[in-house]
């Protein structure tokens, strides 16, 4: 067995999820509230204004790291979806899961977020174009995923159907990411993830890849925080649960 | 201060984007540690009354 299997199996253990996502979490709290602190006061009060859109660029603090997450977001689920279906690991459903509404939140902050850049940089909230349909097909999607897991009784045949249509989806996201270069489009190009590096400054990247270490951090914090109510709704018969419970 | 609040006249749309995403963000996260606090709670409560039944008949 090689060590990525390992791994899959120590995690796929329920127990050993909530013991070690129960150690992990307030650590991954303080280090949230540090780069959060430091994402948001260097991005709205230290970054100087944009020379063209003056202080309404700052809306790039919340918008970008927004729609990065629904992105990455989806390929966990994506991950956690190969895991479910080829071996069989229930963890992978729980993550899955427990990720598809924090994905959705994102994707809605991205979409709202935009729509707030839009109004008064382009005059208009909203547009049919590549990046902005895409990106609310994606967020349809996610509702998609979390409204079949509810709709089917059975646990099994529920994991199992959202995680196929989990895959379905994925060809989704190299639609939004090449949105921009593929179509004429009012969203900008690509800024920051370029071949020849970032074409902001420092000043004003710094902040923001702060608030992107900041909004994984939230991904992963409520993730497990989640997960972690699932497994035990799970697994409430179980041993492990009645002694963790009956023995505080 | 009030000029930080300001935004240069694009207050609406730079707090707006800032409210809502804190807004969606704190909703999220509330659900999830409600949710684990419920199940805590819901076994517990079970566990309790498991124990009191076991306590009768012994």
């Amino acid at each position: 067995m090689n060590s990525f299997m390992k791994w899959i199996h120590k995690w796929g253990s329920p127990p050993w999820f909530y013991r070690v996502s129960g150690m992990m979490l307030p650590w991954l709290t303080g280090l949230f509230v540090i780069t959060l602190v430091y994402g948001l006061y260097a991005g709205l009060v230290l970054a100087p204004a944009d020379y063209q859109q003056g202080e309404s660029f700052r809306i790039i603090y919340v918008h970008v790291p927004a729609a990065w997450m629904g992105m990455f977001v989806y390929m966990v689920m994506a991950f956690a979806a190969v895991v479910h279906l080829v071996w069989r690991i229930k963890i992978a459903d729980v993550v899955l899961i427990s990720s598809a509404p924090i994905g959705a939140a994102f994707a809605f902050i991205a979409l709202v977020t935009g729509s707030l850049w839009g109004k008064p940089m382009w005059g208009t909230w909203w547009t049919w174009d590549a990046r902005l349909t895409s990106e609310l097909l994606l967020l349809f999607i996610y509702l998609g995923i979390i409204a079949l897991h509810s709709a089917v009784e059975d646990r099994q045949s529920a994991g199992r159907a959202t995680a196929v249509l989990t895959l379905v989806g994925v060809v989704n996201i190299p639609i939004i990411h090449y949105s921009v270069v593929w179509w004429n489009t009012l969203h900008q190009g690509t800024t920051v993830m370029r071949l020849d590096g970032p074409a902001i400054a420092a000043e004003m990247l710094w902040p923001l890849l702060s608030m992107a270490v900041a909004f994984k951090l939230y991904y992963v914090i409520v993730m497990m925080l989640s997960a972690r109510g699932e497994i035990l709704a799970r697994e409430r018969k179980s041993r492990w649960v009645r002694e963790l419970v009956g023995g505080e | 201060m009030s000029e930080f609040f300001h935004m240069g006249g694009y207050a609406l749309y730079v707090w707006g984007s800032v409210g809502v995403t804190a807004v969606v963000m704190i909703a999220i996260a509330a659900a999830a540690i409600l949710r684990h606090r419920r199940e805590l709670c819901r076994i517990s409560r079970r566990l309790r009354r498991e124990r009191k039944m076991y306590e009768s008949q012994a």
